[in-house]
């Protein structure tokens, strides 16, 4: 898991997306075209309703493009009508939580490597206490997700993920429905995992302040159809905590990047789009 | 990396040293739970004492007494033979506990598989949803001339009607449990690498339970509910047999035992699927998770 592989590359090229609800077509994503760097803290922000999460459900093998293609380390991932299998080389960390209610917290985080065959359970299961104390969360291995807070949910999940050493993660606004001082908490512990274990990350928000906070590079949509409005090196250093919050770098591009997605949100609305999202 | 505070509840700690059995019984016994349920059942077994013992109401009267029942119940040399000393009244008993667990077990693994079969695949429910629909609402009685003639022999029938009245509940219930799984969980699970077999067994089975545990206690009551019946019609043993046939030679004290009986072996029958019900569904109880 320590020995950064250089992998988790990926291109994104002429996406789109056509929805066919009774007949309308409803375009999603319009030519949307990126790069993400292997172990690259990508992060796509958004109004609700960008396409971004069909975009990553592309990636993931739950949804499939109309146009464009999506490359994973050069190798074609995904063209339209072609979308991949799930797997674990594309972990996905949803926005409502998915963590086996039914299963402890040791059989969740270990499951992965088992059921892939890469490990027998005593093996994973050492692997994943190992990973779950590390990161400051021993002693949780046998409750039930039920018992725990929001926060530990978010925090359990994502080192389920890792577990699987993914060559790209997949977020779908994890941290959505928590409160604030939670997902300040939680943010942290996703950069301090970061740090520790870069991994290529695709982490999708509406939160501007999230999105600068976490990601190395942030691309912004614009609402339906989905485009690229503009990409912007965030460029300020790791590690990162909450004091960087009201650094001046932080506050200009925040600036910034509120005034695109305003213009942006007024365009929408000047133009009589309804929000379906 | 930075220590994250790691979430011990110090509460859990203390609650381990006493055994969870002794924590509960002294949480019921501070509830009102237990002392309602004792004055309910004073209430109704003293309004029974008061009409048909001590006032001999109108209508009332004809009825067998609370004092000669129980009597009855508890003599080793019971009038009409049957109490709780004689073989008799524990081979009806077994006749009627037989029937009811093995066409209980048998709808609940078949009721389970082709539940889950149904809300698994499409074409599959497609096909047998209507035909579940239609043969559902026929009511057990109707049944009964359909299997005297359909089975052979005369217990196959009574358990086979037993069988039935828990099949379709447990069908259903199943179905709809798999139905309520979220969606994001099946994704989850295949993005965990999980093969259909696991997804089977750690996800669709685990996910339905609530489900299934709710249909299994109505499968229980129906199945009780319908062997009485098949017995009454073509039974030659077992307690609804023994309540037609105690009316018949007018041994009322008899058939009110095999109605209290009848009445406590349901009682017990639904509190001990609820309570494998939550053996399994630990998870749901998110108090003293890993006790």
């Amino acid at each position: 898991m320590n020995g950064a592989v250089a992998a988790g590359a990926l291109s994104i090229r002429h996406a789109g997306k056509v929805y066919d609800p009774e007949g309308l077509n409803v375009v999603a994503l319009d030519g949307v075209s990126f790069d993400i760097r292997s172990a690259e803290f990508c992060v796509v922000v958004g109004p609700s309703g960008c396409g971004k999460t069909t975009l990553l459900n592309s990636i993931a093998g739950f949804d499939q493009l109309t146009f464009g293609e999506i490359y994973l380390d050069g190798a074609v991932l995904a063209r339209p009508n072609k979308p991949p299998l799930p797997g674990a080389d594309r972990i996905v960390v949803f926005q409502q939580g998915a963590l086996f209610p039914w299963k402890t917290v040791l059989w969740n985080v270990s499951c992965g490597p088992i059921q892939q065959g890469k490990a027998n359970r005593a093996a994973a299961e050492r692997q994943a206490r190992n990973l779950l104390s590390r990161v400051g969360l021993k002693g949780i291995e046998n409750q039930y997700p039920g018992s725990l807070s929001g926060g530990t949910k978010r925090r359990v999940e994502i080192v389920r993920a890792l577990m699987n050493e993914p060559k790209i993660l997949l977020l779908d606004e994890p941290f959505r429905a928590l409160d604030a001082l939670t997902k300040s908490v939680v943010q942290e512990f996703l950069l301090e995992l970061y740090d520790e274990i870069p991994k290529t990350i695709f982490f999708i928000t509406h939160d501007i302040e999230e999105a600068i906070f976490l990601g190395d590079r942030v691309v912004v949509m614009t609402t339906r159809p989905g485009r690229v409005l503009r990409t912007i090196d965030v460029g300020i250093d790791r590690p990162r905590d909450y004091r960087v919050l009201t650094s001046e770098r932080f506050l200009k591009l925040e600036r910034e990047v509120r005034e695109s997605i305003h213009d942006e949100a007024r365009k929408a609305f000047e133009a009589g789009e309804r929000e379906l999202a | 990396m930075a220590q994250v505070i790691a979430p011990v509840p110090t509460a859990e700690i203390a609650l381990r040293s006493t055994a969870p059995w002794i924590i509960r019984a002294r949480r019921l016994l501070r509830s009102s739970r237990p002392y309602y349920a004792a004055l309910g059942l004073c209430m109704f077994f003293g309004a029974w004492f008061l009409l048909v013992d001590v006032f001999k109401v109108w209508r009332f009267r004809e009825l067998p007494g609370l004092v000669p029942s129980v009597k009855e119940w508890l003599s080793p040399d019971p009038v009409y033979g049957v109490s709780i000393f004689t073989a008799e009244y524990y081979s009806h008993i077994w006749a009627s506990v037989y029937r009811v667990y093995s066409a209980f077990i048998s709808a609940t693994i078949l009721g389970i598989a082709i539940g889950v079969l149904m809300g698994w695949s499409r074409v599959f429910r497609g096909l047998t949803f209507p035909i579940l629909e239609m043969l559902r609402p026929i009511p057990i009685l109707a049944w009964i001339p359909l299997a005297i003639l359909l089975v052979p022999g005369r217990e196959a029938p009574i358990i086979g009607l037993t069988f039935l009245a828990a099949f379709f509940v447990t069908i259903l219930n199943t179905l709809l449990g798999v139905r309520s799984i979220d969606e994001v969980y099946f994704r989850a699970a295949r993005s965990l690498g999980f093969s259909n077999t696991a997804i089977l067994f750690h996800v669709i089975v685990p996910g339905a339970l609530p489900y299934i545990f709710i249909g299994l206690q109505i499968a229980m009551g129906a199945c009780w509910f319908s062997l009485v019946a098949a017995e009454i019609v073509s039974g030659q043993a077992g307690l609804g047999y023994k309540v037609w046939e105690t009316y018949y030679y007018v041994q009322y004290e008899t058939m009110v035992i095999i109605m209290a009986t009848l009445g406590l072996l349901g009682y017990l029958s639904s509190a001990l699927v609820r309570f494998v019900g939550k053996r399994l569904m630990r998870w749901r109880v998110r108090l003293l998770a890993g006790v």
